[in-house]
């Protein structure tokens, strides 16, 4: 966390002078692979600012396109279907949001305008890529927030195409897998078997095993390694700087808390009698210090899963501000020859990053396994 | 704040797809995959066992041939051995044996050579006597006239000859 909030102020500081487009974050990770390139290119949209904060932000959120390369209206995006639930289902692609009229909203706000749509998107805007109803046509602002009806919003935006990615790439590899074994039984796994075999095992014998004793632990296997493959993979892609990679999907809140859910909801139905008496009496404690014991040992139930959807959330969104913002550095300073400190330093983040991945997946495994162990241990008093 | 804000369809959708794949996996990846794993780890450790009664059998069987190898062996110093016993045994035997034959067969001979001697001796005595009484006759016959001192004489020879 304290990773992503220097970052954050690193870059609010650079933002004032620099001239740069919003959707330049392509360019930004093209400059990565064709740096001479870039070299000569690189002073075209200078009458534009460059806004680093704007950068990395719109990069590590979410977005209902998924922006391919080029700038503003000559870019390339893949334009992805909005989906919204305001007196029925209405569906209609973004383009209709982001190719709208452009309203001005005061200076201070970033992005200073509002979009609104056209075609089967008439009577929506898209403002900091929320989609809000239109009120006579307009949003009305209090403060810097709209107060206009928000619908619900069940598009499919990037994160969730990435999502979507993830879970097709997880079930063909792992699919695969099984197929290997049904074919040729219990033999030494070859191809992609050879690949994963050691993984699911690994998770089996050195995350559930060791925190869930006993043969209670078959029954966690399943969401334990699930969740395992599903970090691993989404990390893996989110490394990947051009599509189908990118997307910052487990760096972002919505993942990381229904996985953390997933967690606390286990944890709680699997909790035995000892598990419950440990919170409701403590054994050893006193009855006069209950009354305190026994709120804290209830919050306990709750920042446990909420300390793993912070930490799955907070690394994985770092990593993406830390190389966005050392790649942003040769575009702060408009010289590709920065080109030559800023691409080796991201790319040793990027390395880390890769560590990373496979460090945060097997955290959120095994202390979801060490919460699930603890709630179903036997008393040994 | 938009960083830290949860929005509702990015978890409707993360809800749907990992509840999808949680169970797919779990049933059709996760669960025969290990299964698969185990029963391989528990091939893999039956070979071994099997492998390591293989060896303790052709360790006993090892031995087994070794006492068998051993025994034999003994078996036959102790054949040896007797044999050559009973081949000294057997030339002392007849050594001995030949020894009391030659004893006999030199006792025999010098018997037979003392009686020949004996016999010679006998035979020659009385050749002698009749050599003698021939000579004596002869003699006697030229010589005694007289019938008293012939008479006399005889007698007197005839005592010299039984003393003998």
């Amino acid at each position: 966390m304290n990773l992503t909030e220097k970052n954050l102020y690193l870059c609010a500081n650079f933002q004032a002078n620099f001239k740069m487009s919003r959707t330049a974050i392509i360019r930004l990770l093209s400059i990565v692979t064709s740096l001479l390139f870039l070299a000569f290119t690189g002073s075209a949209a200078e009458e534009k600012k460059f806004n680093v904060t704007e950068t990395i932000m719109h990069h590590v959120l979410d977005a209902h396109e998924w922006h391919l390369w080029g700038e503003g209206h000559d870019g390339t995006s893949i334009y992805l279907p909005v989906i919204i639930y305001d007196n029925g289902i209405k569906v209609f692609s973004s383009s209709h949001l982001y190719r709208g009229k452009a309203v001005p909203v005061a200076d201070s706000l970033k992005p200073s305008e509002y979009l609104v749509g056209k075609g089967p998107a008439e009577g929506y805007a898209l403002l900091h890529e929320k989609i809000y109803k239109l009120n006579n046509g307009k949003l009305a602002f209090h403060g810097a927030h709209p107060k206009n009806a928000m619908p619900l919003d069940l598009s499919i935006t990037k994160n969730v195409l990435s999502l979507f990615i993830g879970a097709l790439i997880l079930l063909v590899v792992m699919l695969s897998t099984a197929v290997y074994y049904k074919k040729n039984g219990a033999v030494a796994p070859r191809g992609i078997a050879k690949f994963i075999e050691p993984l699911i095992v690994y998770v089996r014998d050195e995350i559930v095993k060791p925190n869930i004793h006993g043969a209670k632990h078959t029954r966690y296997i399943g969401f334990i390694t699930t969740a395992f493959f599903f970090i691993l993979v989404n990390n893996l892609l989110g490394m990947i700087p051009v599509f189908p990679g990118g997307a910052n999907l487990t760096g972002n809140i919505s993942v990381t808390l229904f996985l953390a859910v997933c967690t606390l909801l286990v944890t709680v139905f699997s909790g035995n009698k000892n598990y419950w008496r440990h919170i409701f009496a403590t054994p050893g404690v006193p009855w006069v210090l209950l009354p305190i014991m026994i709120p804290i040992e209830l919050v306990g139930i709750f920042t446990k899963p909420f300390a793993l959807m912070i930490r799955l959330f907070a690394n994985l969104t770092a990593g993406h501000i830390i190389i966005l913002a050392l790649i942003s550095i040769i575009f702060i300073n408009k010289s590709a020859a920065w080109g030559f400190l800023s691409v080796p330093m991201a790319l040793f983040i990027s390395v880390l990053e890769i560590l990373v991945a496979f460090l945060q997946a097997y955290l959120f495994a095994s202390l979801s396994a060490l919460f699930i162990g603890a709630a179903v241990e036997e008393d040994h008093h | 704040m938009d960083l830290v804000s949860p929005s509702f369809g990015l978890l409707f959708w993360t809800g749907i797809t990992f509840c999808l794949l949680l169970l797919v996996l779990a049933k059709f990846v996760w669960k025969p995959v290990l299964s698969a794993v185990n029963a391989r780890s528990q091939k893999i450790d039956e070979a071994l066992l099997e492998a390591e009664k293989a060896r303790q059998e052709m360790k006993t069987l090892q031995a087994e041939n070794e006492r068998i190898l051993k025994e034999a062996r003994a078996e036959r110093d102790a054949i040896l051995k007797e044999a050559k016993e009973v081949g000294l045994k057997m030339i002392e035997e007849s050594r001995d044996k030949a020894k009391t034959e030659g004893q006999k067969l030199i006792e025999s001979a010098k018997q037979a050579i003392n009686n020949e001697r004996n016999s010679a001796i006998a035979d020659m005595k009385a050749q002698i006597a009749t050599f003698s009484v021939d000579i004596a006759e002869s003699l006697v016959k030229e010589s005694l006239a007289a019938d008293d001192k012939q008479k006399s004489l005889v007698s007197k020879m005839v005592q010299d000859i039984q003393l003998n």
